[in-house]
């Protein structure tokens, strides 16, 4: 990935609270990582537009097209808020810190 | 538009998980009433409803009925369908009604947004605080519990501290 990803993406829904939350999670990560990549902000505004991007629940992060949370990223395609389990088992609506960490390396 | 304080409970029958209907009056012997608007795909609620049981363990020697709805469109979010609720109150072990509200009727008459999201009724079943269950959906860093003194409040016949907060999750998913 060089000095990091080239595309760097986070889609979201507007019905769910919690994009702010993870793009500054995401701007965090990346300034500690040292990556300049701009962050593209999309948002899904209807289920066909869901559907037709892969879109599994908001927020939706991508580096380089993959997903920072690869399990959940299979999951049917939906505007909702989406699930992110961190290492402890704890469900949060945005990934942590330590996920978008290891998308990154 | 949302209940407002001292306002009554809206009268209810709904289905719940047990297979039995539950009405507003079925719950006339507990001191306060707390309804929560639920469902069971929500991260915020799933991150907020092991400290739903655990209210509800805290407080029912003290006559605190806890009852969570769900009102969700099951046919655009399936997840939240009756099936569903009855399997994930079993999974997560729930020790209160988990009641289902199809039409939204109740949803409508709380004036409800999201989810989790709290009405506790007094026991003259007025609203005596609406909100969010606390200050932080992860439990680690909460600092102000807001249900749990207004609960400690309102039984010691008192007016809660604070009687209405921003409720933090998922939208209330309206039928079209």
């Amino acid at each position: 990935m060089g000095n990091g990803p080239e595309k760097i993406e986070l889609l979201y829904w507007d019905g769910c609270p919690s994009h702010p939350e993870a793009l500054e999670l995401l701007r965090e990560v990346l300034a500690r990582r040292g990556v300049v990549t701009e962050v593209e902000l999309r948002e899904v505004h209807s289920q066909e537009e869901a559907e037709a991007l892969g879109f599994p629940g908001s927020p939706t992060i991508r580096f380089d097209g993959r997903d920072v949370d690869p399990e959940g990223a299979n999951r049917r395609p939906t505007l909702n808020c989406r699930i992110y389990r961190s290492e402890d088992g704890r469900i949060s609506p945005v990934p942590s810190l330590e996920q978008l960490e290891e998308a990154l390396r | 538009m949302r209940l407002a304080h001292g306002e009554q409970a809206p009268p209810f029958r709904l289905a719940g998980i047990d297979g039995r209907e539950h009405a507003l009056a079925d719950y006339g012997d507990a001191e306060l009433l707390v309804l929560i608007q639920s469902c069971n795909h929500c991260p915020y609620v799933l991150a907020w409803e092991g400290r739903m049981v655990a209210l509800q363990a805290d407080y029912a020697e003290r006559g605190v009925r806890l009852v969570a709805i769900n009102s969700n469109d099951a046919a655009r979010y399936p997840e939240d369908s009756f099936e569903r609720m009855v399997r994930h109150a079993s999974e997560a072990g729930f020790n209160f009604d988990y009641l289902h509200d199809p039409g939204q009727s109740v949803a409508r008459s709380l004036g409800a947004v999201r989810t989790p999201e709290v009405f506790l009724f007094d026991r003259d079943r007025r609203l005596a605080y609406h909100g969010a269950i606390d200050d932080n959906r992860d439990d680690r860093t909460v600092t102000t519990h807001f249900l749990r003194d207004a609960l400690e409040a309102a039984l010691a016949g008192e007016t809660p501290p604070v009687l209405d907060t921003p409720p933090s999750g998922c939208t209330v998913k309206w039928l079209p």
